[in-house]
């Protein structure tokens, strides 16, 4: 956390709207777009108040055509305005993948190094609560195996603003993920400007046991976990991933060259995930450190069923996240 | 300007080309060059001097070449993947473009884009696009960008008569419209995807009519003939910049070489094929040079030939150029 004093308790809603708003307020090359963004104040209230205070030139509704204004934020970024661009859930933003993978992605390698994309995709991003198979989806693990772009996904207010606020100054394209479970959480966030890093994982628990790695909606019930556990005498370090592209590898390295063993906590279906890809790194890099294979949890192998017991079965959980610990730790 | 018709010359005063020498002269020496710099890249892949997909807008010069004389150089350009001759009508030099082909260090995109990916920031082409239809709303985005910062250029947006009927395209067109973003869409309809006849595979029997779902101004142009091009596009093109419109083109063209080097092209008729030629870009503009302002065909020859050396030399010299250290590869990932 931040050495600076906290003076305020608000919402992720209105933190990841301040960021928004004091990047606008800064360079007037940024401009908002998105379905419901501008006159509806944002399907999940993260613009409220932006239309007011910056005009129809500078926050804009879309149509419903992912596709369309994922390219036109492109185009505009490649000519030197800074878009935003939001996706309502990035199960929608699945329609604007061409544009994020084969143009946004690609453009300044392509064009041998002159054609940037400074620009943001944020939305929220994974399952709500009995959504159903098609809005229940994480994407992080699809984008972040993309060369050029950069994958933010966010556990805390604090983070989440810290973090957008250097998406937006951020000179690539940057994946913002965020979710509609969190937007009415609260925490501390100070009145200063403050800015972090992309790239810079974070410890939120620390521990000499065992290191839970998680990010995003994961971070909450791994904590959860984490102190249970600690009655149970397993002291977890859990650290917060926080940007999946570029991954703070070193931060990984360290926790588990003191705990010996991993857990990964990811909302993802098993296969080909950020967590396995954790996995082979350590095993890369500090195989001799481990003391229990890295397990990794995540949602089942099945699209999301609507019912809530067939959804919770679906998931990762709290109950799982302890399974998998008492395993590495052979109790 | 909604009126639809393969005849409109649509001047309203201005002036035509075909009544200026000088810049005959230039469109008909432009339209050479094009014809033989993709003869000589044709030549080149065919001897293995190159690889990868490489498409050629042989028999298409008149459009591409008749729409760069309406544009000024703020102006911004986007294409497709048959765009060697596009990027350097836009200023980029055509060495840079032959260089790009042979992967060379001194390409436009520095070796990494090739045939389909020509960049240019200082002349403003953005590509140079791969993905059928993907650049449509780029184009749309330049188009905001300009209306944003209150510029009068404008952003000419190439496409393929097989990327209308992608879903991005009919997005992109849209959100021109109802914002009003200065884009000229141009769909050069050469008759083919690839192997597939447009008409096969696509509603409408005129890819203009496109422009009625939007309520955006539009119409058709026979694009075999330079003049008719920039005689019908530079109104259009003036127009667009007071108004900060979008516009709708369908210009009609063919290519007389198959969809890539590599394909035959047996889904049409050779008697198709030649029936075109007899009427191509370069046949048209050499007559009218030669009846309308008295040129011998010596002369036009003597152009002819002086822009095969021209070519010559720049082929011989992206061929003798370096490659890149192989770092580059680690390069424009990021920023």
């Amino acid at each position: 956390m931040s050495e600076k004093t906290m003076s305020r308790i608000i919402t992720m809603r209105e933190a990841l709207g301040e960021a928004m708003s004091e990047e606008m307020r800064r360079d007037d090359r940024v401009f908002l777009m998105g379905e419901e963004v501008a006159q509806y104040n944002g399907a999940y209230k993260v613009s409220k108040g932006m239309l007011d205070e910056f005009g129809p030139k500078r926050v804009w509704d879309s149509p419903i055509s992912e596709a369309g204004f994922a390219g036109l934020g492109v185009g505009a970024a490649m000519t030197g305005l800074r878009p935003i661009i939001e996706m309502m859930t990035w199960n929608f933003g699945i329609q604007g993948f061409d544009q994020i993978i084969n143009h946004a992605a690609k453009m300044l390698y392509m064009s041998g190094g002159q054609f940037n994309v400074p620009m943001v995709f944020r939305g929220p991003n994974g399952a709500a609560h009995m959504l159903g198979a098609q809005h229940s989806q994480s994407v992080e693990h699809m984008l972040a195996t993309v060369p050029g772009l950069k994958v933010i996904s966010i556990a805390t207010p604090y983070d989440a603003k810290g973090l957008l606020k250097s998406a937006i100054r951020d000179d690539n394209p940057v994946i913002f993920l965020e979710s509609e479970m969190m937007y009415g959480d609260k925490g501390e966030v100070p009145e200063e400007e403050y800015l972090i890093p992309i790239g810079e994982a974070d410890i939120k628990r620390p521990g000499s046991d065992v290191t839970l790695i998680a990010w995003n909606k994961t971070v909450k019930p791994t904590l959860q976990a984490a102190e249970k556990l600690s009655a149970e005498g397993i002291d977890c370090e859990v650290i917060d991933l926080r940007t999946i592209q570029p991954m703070d590898e070193a931060a990984i390295f360290k926790s588990v060259s003191k705990t010996h063993r991993v857990v990964v906590v990811e909302e993802a279906w098993p296969f080909a995930t950020v967590g396995s890809h954790i996995a082979a790194r350590v095993g890369d890099e500090i195989f001799d450190e481990l003391d229990a294979p890295v397990l990794r949890v995540a949602n089942e192998f099945v699209s999301m069923p609507y019912a809530e017991h067939l959804e919770h079965e679906a998931m990762y959980s709290e109950e799982k996240i302890i399974a998998a610990v008492k395993k590495v730790t052979y109790k | 300007m909604a009126a639809s018709s393969s005849k409109n010359t649509n001047l309203k005063g201005g002036k035509s080309a075909g009544a200026d020498k000088n810049l005959c002269i230039k469109l008909y020496k432009e339209m050479v060059f094009s014809r033989r710099f993709e003869e000589k890249v044709n030549q080149a892949y065919t001897k293995g001097k190159f690889s990868g997909f490489c498409h050629l807008y042989i028999g298409q010069e008149a459009l591409g070449v008749g729409v760069q004389a309406c544009l000024k150089p703020e102006d911004y350009m986007l294409s497709g993947y048959r765009s060697h001759t596009q990027a350097f009508g836009k200023g980029i030099s055509p060495y840079a473009v032959m260089a790009e082909l042979f992967g060379k260090e001194d390409g436009c995109s520095r070796g990494k884009g090739g045939s389909m990916h020509m960049f240019s920031k200082e002349h403003r082409f953005l590509g140079g696009h791969g993905i059928v239809g993907g650049q449509v709303p780029l184009a749309a985005g330049v188009g905001f960008t300009i209306r944003y910062n209150d510029k009068d250029d404008i952003c000419v947006c190439y496409l393929g008569d097989a990327a209308s009927n992608q879903g991005q395209f009919f997005e992109a067109l849209n959100m021109a419209a109802t914002w009003s973003l200065p884009v000229l869409f141009v769909i050069e309809n050469n008759k083919y995807g690839m192997g597939t006849d447009i008409t096969r595979v696509t509603s409408v029997d005129r890819l203009y009519k496109r422009a009625l779902a939007f309520d955006m101004d539009h119409s058709d142009v026979d694009a075999m003939n330079v003049i008719t091009v920039h005689d019908h596009v530079k109104p259009i093109v003036d127009s667009m910049r007071k108004e900060k419109r979008p516009y709708l083109l369908e210009a009609k063209t063919y290519r007389y070489r198959g969809h890539s080097v590599s394909d035959p092209a047996t889904y049409r008729t050779k008697d198709e094929v030649k029936d075109y030629q007899s009427r191509g870009p370069l046949v048209q503009m050499k007559n009218y040079l030669m009846n309308e302002f008295g040129f011998a065909e010596e002369e036009l020859k003597s152009w002819d030939k002086e822009i095969k050396e021209q070519v010559k030399e720049i082929e011989a010299k992206a061929d003798a150029a370096p490659f890149s250290d192989a770092k580059e590869t680690w390069m424009h990932n990021y920023v």
